[in-house]
């Protein structure tokens, strides 16, 4: 090994260090440190107990009934909000993606929602969804719909949380605009040279070449949704009737308000897995529907 | 002429409706935040008010005097969280681009990989970590955690990196110069657009932080924006009028930034997928 080369490896070294140490420290670290917890029971204050898997029993046989109903409304949201969060921003991509006057305007009507602060969305949104005044069901009444209770009514706080998710797609939208500026001119005017209209060139060219982007808003969606929060929590905290408790309500419950740790832990892990297996299995399907340029060319 | 304006008529009408939707639950906000007390529930709801309370502002203060000790709270964990992220990726990018060394793609590989991980998992074990360091009910756990480099920055700054041509540094090493230097004189220059697109994002990130201040803050005075509003919507809830003019004051920040800064917000989100929440 050459001087230089020495160099190079120690200052590699050095550069990366804050990252690894912090991959350590912040991931690997407190990740190992999670299973422990599993087998406790600790409530933060008096000594942890070695209670080995009590905690992933009582997951089991049902004596943590809103550990069910947690995972059944954590599912409802992601199984609605992700497709429809994925239609909605590939629409308004495909709208602006349009040749027309005003583009960036409306651009940026649609991303200002995303980047509102979490609290200003939610507090605005309990007054939209309000039953008596809402501007929501002002909206409604115009088409003949009756009031709805929204979250006052178990039936409908669900629906409602996907519909205000509706309003945060601006991110996954630009994605989608981006990628659908990058489809090539040249693979369009092929397929019209060979006969194709608009629909079948749409269907046979755009979606194929914009499907890694599909793919790629899906994987993040559901990551994202799966650990839907904050709105749950400012908004209904969880009601009514545990309407809205969601998984990580649920572990924020168990850790930082009835402080136990160790059955926490086991519900993030759980999550956790849960997550893993939803991404693997949709990296596994990608190779039946996600079409890359640089595969075919071979 | 005029038939392409007709022609382009649905689409404006479409765009004009969704974009009516989008903007309503702010415009409610703005318009909200200037009624007086009676006048806030009334239906149908009178979008300008006749005569505009911009009294509703200072009373926010008067309310609640900390909501003043709330912005300088969270602008302090906003500026160590968001120069965290940019200096620790600057450091890490380079390490990761521009520098030739055995170790490189396995560091690599192991920012991807926590890309993509789920941080539920590590939300409890941080806190008692934490607790354990006596750190809870100070702002560090807001922000320490950006110092070692979030790899999503990292991965956006090591791509960018990729772009500048080798000549640069090739130069550079010939007359002797340190690793160290040429990130410092020479790549750093180079990597604006990078650092302004991280420093919005981390800006972002830190200021609408909520879970992060939920957990680690419980003194009053040491709320961010998020916290004092919860805290103060809580107590004055009765009082939407005043609610709403202190969502407002939270939210201007980040709509001067994203006004000021657009064109880099849709670069950043193209570059990385990154969400902006």
């Amino acid at each position: 090994m050459t001087a230089s080369q020495r160099r190079d490896l120690r200052d590699g070294i050095l550069f990366t260090l804050p990252f690894v140490l912090g991959a350590l420290l912040l991931w690997v670290g407190p990740m190992l440190y999670s299973l422990v917890l599993v087998v406790l029971d600790w409530n933060l204050i008096t000594r942890p107990d070695y209670v080995g898997m009590k905690n992933l029993s009582k997951l089991v046989d049902g004596r943590d009934p809103l550990f069910y109903k947690s995972l059944y409304n954590t599912f409802y949201f992601t199984f609605f909000s992700v497709p429809l969060q994925l239609l909605a921003a590939f629409g308004l991509a495909l709208l602006l993606n349009q040749p027309m006057k005003g583009l960036g305007i409306y651009r940026t009507i649609f991303y200002i929602p995303s980047i509102t602060p979490a609290v200003a969305f939610a507090v605005v949104w309990i007054q939209i969804l309000n039953p008596e005044w809402g501007i929501l069901n002002q909206i409604l009444g115009w088409f003949g719909v009756e009031p709805i209770k929204w979250l006052f009514d178990p039936a409908f706080t669900r629906p409602a949380f996907v519909l205000m998710s509706l309003w945060l797609v601006g991110p996954q939208m630009i994605i989608f605009l981006a990628g659908l500026q990058s489809v090539s001119p040249e693979l369009k005017d092929a397929a019209q040279i060979d006969g194709a209209n608009t629909w079948q060139s749409f269907l046979h060219v755009t979606i194929p070449a914009i499907s890694p982007i599909f793919f790629f808003n899906l994987v993040i969606g559901v990551i994202g949704s799966f650990q839907v929060f904050t709105n749950a929590f400012i908004m209904t905290r969880g009601g009514p009737q545990d309407s809205t408790l969601f998984m990580v309500l649920h572990i924020y419950r168990n850790a930082f308000e009835w402080f136990d740790m160790g059955y926490a832990a086991t519900l993030a892990w759980v999550l956790f897995i849960i997550i893993m297996i939803f991404t693997v299995i949709q990296f596994r399907f990608a190779r039946t529907w996600v079409y890359y340029e640089s595969e075919s060319s071979n | 002429m005029r038939t392409a304006r007709f022609a382009n008529l649905p689409w404006h009408v479409i765009c004009w409706v969704l974009g009516i939707s989008f903007l309503l639950p702010l415009v409610w906000m703005f318009s909200t935040a200037l009624k007086p007390p009676g006048l806030v529930f009334e239906t149908p709801i009178r979008w300008i008010p006749d005569n505009p309370r911009w009294y509703n502002y200072p009373q926010v203060f008067e309310k609640l005097p900390l909501f003043s000790r709330f912005f300088v709270n969270t602008f302090y964990v906003t500026l160590m969280g968001a120069s965290g992220c940019v200096l620790s990726s600057l450091l890490v990018g380079f390490g990761l681009s521009r520098i030739n060394w055995p170790g490189r793609n396995a560091v690599f590989g192991m920012l991807i990989a926590t890309l993509m991980l789920p941080g539920v998992v590590t939300i409890i074990p941080l806190y008692i970590i934490f607790r354990y360091a006596q750190l809870v009910g100070t702002f560090y756990p807001l922000w320490i955690p950006a110092w070692f480099g979030y790899a999503f920055y990292i991965f956006l700054m090591r791509q960018y990196m990729m772009t500048l041509p080798r000549e640069l540094d090739e130069a550079a090493r010939m007359d002797g110069a340190a690793n160290f230097r040429i990130l410092w004189q020479i790549i750093t220059p180079l990597c604006s657009p990078a650092i302004a697109t991280i420093a919005i994002f981390a800006f972002l990130q830190h200021y609408n932080d909520f879970l992060g201040p939920l957990l680690y803050i419980s003194a009053n005075e040491m709320f961010t924006l998020q916290l004092g509003l919860l805290w103060f919507q809580g107590r004055f809830g009765n009082f939407w009028h005043l609610v709403m003019a202190a969502s407002v004051m939270t939210i201007v920040p980040v709509l001067v930034l994203f006004f000021a800064a657009q064109k880099r917000f849709v670069q950043g989100i193209q570059l990385t997928g990154l969400a902006g929440r």
